[in-house]
């Protein structure tokens, strides 16, 4: 396993914990989780606390036949199997993509996307980025994460590798260099539409939900 | 309320009963399990603002939930109170967004690999630390803690309303859990 650089900020980790992160970052932040030994274990460390409080509290009865109920239909009922991780995508991602590989579609110059969902939590997207090519210069509106799950890419907050994320904002203004190598496919997640920078990708964003 | 001073052995006695639940699928144990946890688990989500029915609808999803995933419980990485306790506020959490929170792929130990009890008991004393510390604080102070945690305030209001450090009983835990995994990923891998 690579060492892992960049990971989830502690607010982010706090919302996704509450269960207050809109889903597009949910997914990319249960994505690492299952790539992060690092973040899970800070996430693990607070149900310690959890676990602690919860044994302090005075308990309040149950009805008396809900025990006798529980035990009754511990053989009923079948649990689903979750959709599980197929090759470099972890569990959380494939469930997002419903169990399907990728469908990628072309968006010039050998980039390729898949847009998961788009709506008004925001959207989450597949890249597929060939070596030495660049994601189109653009800002931000709002949040975007973006995850590793192939190869690399380079800017100029740094190199970023399998399991890495990069945190940008609004005051981010970055442009994503995939690494010589392998193509860099990542996960992004954004809360609101990327204000690209040329003409073109402009155009194009309606089309293909940028 | 249970006492957990940490004694000589490694698991505490309702981790034993949901390694039970897990390795041999024991229903006693899981009805000692159900005994203690699920009137917490009930008092935990009243205190949230569930009403009493809807509380108990949760609690015995919960238990069931218990029965079912056990086979994914490692005693290496969580205590049966944490675990249980991750599982009750995950379930809360989906009743309230329109989609399920996605949630980490498992980790899956090799069947063969035998339980390190040092890690295990080292998991027990980091709980009890954070057990003395806090029983150390105020009545006061203690019942804040735990009103706020009821109400599922992020720890980090926790510790404004409080003026307590707990970012560094946090932190402290943080750093002894790290140590750990670093110990378990040199065996695991
Ligand atoms: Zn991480
Ligand atoms: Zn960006």
């Amino acid at each position: 396993m690579t060492q892992i650089a960049y990971h989830i900020s502690d607010d982010l980790l706090d919302a996704y914990k509450l269960g207050s992160l809109p889903h597009p970052f949910a997914v990319v932040v249960a994505t690492h989780l299952s790539l992060c030994d690092t973040c899970r274990a800070r996430l693990e460390a607070e149900d310690v606390l959890g676990g602690v409080m919860l044994e302090s509290l005075e308990g309040v009865a149950l009805s008396a036949d809900a025990r006798a109920q529980v035990m009754a239909a511990l053989d009923r009922s079948a649990p689903l199997r979750p959709v599980g991780p197929s090759g470099i995508f972890p569990a959380p991602l494939m469930q997002a993509l419903d169990g399907q590989p990728p469908r990628w579609r072309m968006l010039g110059g050998g980039i390729r996307q898949q847009v998961i969902s788009a709506d008004k939590e925001g959207s989450l997207r597949l890249l597929y980025i060939p070596p030495g090519k660049a994601v189109p210069e653009h800002g931000h509106g709002g949040l975007e994460l973006t995850l590793v799950l192939q190869g690399s890419f380079s800017d100029s907050a740094g190199r970023f590798k399998r399991g890495d994320v990069e945190t940008a904002d609004a005051a981010t203004d970055h442009q994503p260099v995939a690494d010589p190598g392998q193509p860099c496919i990542c996960l992004a997640a954004t809360d609101a539409t990327l204000r690209f920078r040329s003409f073109l990708p402009r155009l194009l964003q309606p089309l293909f939900r940028i | 309320m249970e006492q957990d001073g940490v004694t000589d052995s490694p698991t505490d006695p309702m981790t034993e009963a949901l390694l039970a639940v897990r390795d041999r699928r024991d229903r006693d144990a899981f009805a000692r399990l159900f005994d203690h946890f699920a009137p917490r688990l009930k008092a935990m989500l009243l205190g949230s603002g569930l009403r009493d029915g809807s509380a108990e609808d949760i609690v015995q999803d919960v238990m069931l939930a218990v029965w079912h995933k056990a086979g994914q419980f490692d005693p290496h990485r969580a205590q049966a109170a944490s675990w249980i306790y991750r599982i009750a506020r995950n379930r809360k959490i989906d009743l309230a967004r329109r989609k399920p929170l996605p949630l980490p792929e498992t980790i899956e130990e090799p069947p063969d690999l035998e339980p390190d009890a040092e890690q295990i008991l080292a998991l027990r004393q980091e709980a009890a630390l954070l057990r003395e510390a806090l029983t150390n604080l105020s009545s006061e102070q203690r019942t804040t803690i735990q009103k706020a945690f009821v109400e599922d305030l992020p720890y980090s209001q926790i510790s404004q309303m409080t003026g307590l450090p707990l970012g560094t009983v946090k932190s402290r835990i943080r750093l002894g859990l790290d140590r750990l995994r670093h110990e378990l990923r040199g065996l695991n891998r």
